[in-house]
């Protein structure tokens, strides 16, 4: 340390709080408070891994979110991927119980397949913005609809659902756990450690940011843009197959309306959580707050009776909006 | 001294939290005068000129416009009351024509609509008097950089400014247009303009100045009168301590084994059938004029564009298909456009040190406490001058990104460093600090390529130069060859087709 930056430095500590930094969480602090002030249910275990556990699949697929806009780039499609690994999924356990029987074999299979359909569709994504020089945004505009129609079709506009005896075998990796905690939401915490140690500490985080700050000067520093890219897009789609992994066990079904609008939620996480929309800085602890803020909303409006339930959306709208002006004043006074 | 101030900066301190980069320093800009403002890279001269032009707004002292005192709000403000600041990187709007830049903001009208007719008149006038060839109903992200320069100009001179303020206006221009600016600024000058100058390059403020200010580390060190003081005197000032000669002697050409070889290489349709030799120990100017295709040749060379032809390191053949692959054979390429290509601007020095050489770093997770040591190793190495280890390297001057830009390159080790135009926009203290680790890195066995636009500096450090012109290298001189004349002559394609 220099001397100049010790002098540097009491002007940054004193009482200011830094709401860039810790924004979400105070807010995720007080939203705790507000819900156990509201409904003395609400710190129950029973609520507690309820809200976790539903939190975990968006949050899994968020973790994936926040290297993609980090470096700079979108996806849309995650919502409907999702529903469509979940119908292929179901297909192929369905398929494979007439020859092989009810057992774990199918449902690995059936798991291996999810991630593989996540892959490829990463891939598929990753490919056509980084090859084919599209837009993010259009890419996945565009494989948002082709997935949502596919799995529209596999299930020729209903629903397609799992046989009933591998959905009682399938159920438990929703609805148990480890010593009380559920699977879901031990899924979840390891994917946002796992997440958030690759972001910060290895050089795929670092080349992730340098790419969303400015994309010549990591060309021009011997990183493989498009490589990077591509996996970004890669690790989200096998995410996403995860998330299904432990979403399917939960309904054991998959329709045209599953996983509506969680590419928007997974987005809004990302934000929320103090990633910068337009890359060169992100951190994934922040959209695990984030992820946690969103539905922590949700729970509060359906226990409490203050406001209905249906302006859950007006109200995570407002707060999406405000994390972006908390971002952009602390920019301006630097 | 012509008459009493249009604007008058008194005492004005500046402080950016506990930092104060300006201490109670003064200026005065009166009509119908050219005002130089010299100092080196961090001196606080753009911080004055973003007080004066509303940008910015002292934390002590007062501004004074035709006497009285004025506070303005914003740089809109400013330019309502005709004092407008011209800035090094362009304010334009690039997907607009060159005529709805002039008119931004301030568009002419017909009852609702605008009225075309009058603008494109305007701007054809304003154009033709600037002397450029520039069309109003271009897009100003197709035209060049120096035309941009003049648009801004323009601009300006349609919002009738009183006081014109700009900042290294000449950086980006060649020697022509440099020419044709300063042809305007005594027209502007002749009108009651009062303008407020800067420019690393003294030999252009000792000609167009009426006055001089030189600030040293926010304070103001000289004021003098044009011919009161020399070139010398005002590098002396800006630098506080007495120049020795810039370029440290030349050590003798070295006649070691060639690292580099290359051969018939053509790089899209800009470089054709380039061939040269790089030795051991070297340093190999490029010179030419400015988009004779050096800096293409050199990109193609380390595989950010694409290329054909021949290249050999250490006598054996590789290809070179990526910025990598170049690393891997011992060649990097410190890019000109610092700010573009060199650095990300918006993280810290850290991040920015170790980006080209990560992988030194560690192979799976980033040594962090490694990568702090490196930072301040670099920090004393390459005499970086931040004001705290966590800046964001945006908001360090030129000269000390340019050093960072240094340090980063070298953590790659290389032994073939391409350096290009490795002292656009640096102050007079700071080139010397590079032209000495230039020389270093020779004298150490590493081989370097500088190109660059300044005469005296291919002139000052090169072995050899290798002039090209057009996308071609027109000549290789060597020893007494080496001469302003002999440059200029193969350059301009007076002289010289000769292979490398």
């Amino acid at each position: 340390m220099t001397s100049e930056t010790a002098s540097a430095a009491p002007a940054r500590s004193g009482f200011r709080i830094d709401f860039h930094i810790w924004g979400p969480v105070i807010a995720l602090i007080a939203l705790v408070a507000l819900g156990a002030f509201l409904n003395p249910n609400f710190l129950s275990y029973g609520n507690v891994t309820n809200v976790l556990a539903r939190s975990a699949f968006i949050g899994i697929i968020a973790v994936g979110m926040t290297f993609v806009i980090t470096s700079g780039g979108l996806d849309l499609s995650v919502g409907s991927m999702a529903a469509f690994i979940a119908g292929v999924m179901i297909l192929i356990m369905n398929a494979l119980v007439p020859s092989m029987g009810v057992g774990w074999g199918v449902i690995l299979i059936g798991m291996a397949a999810a991630l593989a359909v996540g892959l490829i569709a990463g891939l598929v994504n990753g490919l056509l913005i980084t090859q084919a020089r599209i837009e993010a945004f259009i890419v996945t505009l565009g494989t948002m609809g082709i997935f949502r129609s596919l799995i529209t079709w596999l299930a020729d506009g209903g629903t397609l659902s799992l046989n009933f005896e591998v959905r009682e075998l399938y159920r438990p990796v929703y609805y148990d756990g480890l010593l009380g905690v559920a699977w879901p939401i031990i899924v979840f915490a390891l994917v946002a450690i796992i997440g958030e140690t690759i972001m910060r500490k290895t050089p795929f985080g670092r080349h992730c940011a340098a790419i969303g700050s400015n994309e010549q000067v990591a060309r021009y520093s011997a990183v493989h843009v498009d490589r990077v890219r591509l996996m970004t897009y890669v690790l989200l789609g096998i995410l996403v197959g995860i998330a299904t992994i432990m979403y399917v066990p939960r309904l054991g079904s998959a329709s045209s309306s599953t996983g509506v609008l969680w590419e928007l939620e997974a987005i809004a996480a990302v934000i929320i959580g103090g990633t910068v929309l337009k890359g060169g800085f992100g951190r994934v602890w922040g959209t695990v707050v984030g992820v946690l803020i969103l539905s922590l909303i949700d729970n509060i409006l359906n226990l409490a009776n203050l406001v209905s339930p249906y302006l859950n959306g007006a109200i995570q709208g407002v707060i999406i909006i405000l994390a972006v002006v908390l971002q952009r004043q602390r920019k301006a006074e630097r | 001294m012509s008459g009493s101030a249009i604007l008058e900066a008194r005492d004005v301190s500046r402080s950016f939290g506990p930092i104060e980069v300006l201490h109670e320093v003064g200026i005065s800009l009166h009509a119908g005068e050219v005002h130089a403002l010299i100092g080196e890279n961090g001196a606080g001269k753009s911080t004055m000129m973003k007080i004066l032009s509303g940008y910015l707004a002292p934390t002590k002292g007062e501004l004074l416009l035709d006497g009285k005192p004025v506070a303005f709000s914003s740089s809109e403000d400013a330019e309502d009351q005709g004092v407008i600041l011209i800035h090094q990187e362009f304010n334009l709007a690039e997907q607009l024509s060159v005529e709805e830049n002039i008119f931004l903001g301030r568009e002419l009208k017909r009852g609702f609509f605008l009225d075309k007719k009058a603008m494109r008149a305007e701007a054809s006038r304003l154009l033709s008097e600037l002397e450029t060839r520039v069309s109003p109903n271009a897009r100003v992200s197709d035209i060049s950089v120096s035309d941009k320069q003049m648009v801004e100009i323009a601009k300006a001179l349609s919002r009738n400014a009183r006081v014109l303020i700009m900042d290294e206006p000449t950086a980006v221009l060649t020697n022509r247009e440099a020419a044709v600016l300063f042809r305007q600024i005594e027209r502007l000058k002749a009108a009651g303009t009062a303008i407020l100058y800067t420019s690393h390059k003294l030999d252009e403020v000792a000609k167009i100045a009426d006055r001089i200010t030189v600030f040293r580390d926010g304070a103001r060190v000289a004021v003098a009168g044009a011919g009161e003081m020399s070139e010398d005197q005002m590098a002396q000032a800006m630098v506080g301590r007495e120049l020795s000669n810039l370029f440290p002697p030349k050590a003798i050409s070295p006649s070691g084994d060639v690292v580099l070889s290359v051969k018939n290489f053509s790089v899209e349709d800009i470089v054709h059938d380039a061939s040269f030799d790089l030795k051991r120990g070297e340093i190999l100017g490029f010179a030419g004029l400015v988009g004779a295709g050096r800096t293409e040749l050199m990109e193609g060379l380390i595989g950010v564009r694409g290329a054909q032809g021949g290249v050999e390191v250490d006598g054996k053949d590789v290809a070179l298909g990526s910025v990598k692959d170049a690393r891997r054979a011992g060649i990097v390429y410190l890019t000109e456009d610092r700010k573009g290509r060199g650095l990300v601007l918006t993280q810290r020095m850290r991040e920015n040190l170790t980006l080209l050489a990560l992988d030194r770093f560690g192979r799976y997770t980033i040594d962090a406490k490694a990568e702090d040591a490196a930072l301040t190793k670099a920090i004393a190495e390459f005499d970086v001058r931040a004001p705290s280890r966590d800046i964001r390297v945006g908001n360090l001057s030129g000269g000390n990104q340019q050093k960072l830009l240094l340090a980063k390159t070298m953590l790659a080790e290389p032994d073939i460093v391409i350096i290009d135009e490795p002292t656009r926009g640096i102050d007079i203290g700071t080139k010397q600090q590079i032209y000495d680790f230039i020389q270093k890195l020779a004298a150490s066995g590493k081989s370097v390529i500088v190109i660059s636009s300044e005469m005296a500096e291919i002139i000052g450090l090169s072995h050899r130069v290798v002039v090209m012109r057009s996308g071609r290298i027109t000549g290789v001189l060597q020893a007494k060859e080496i001469n302003e004349d002999q440059i200029v002559r193969h350059a301009m394609g007076l002289e010289g087709r000769a292979a490398a």
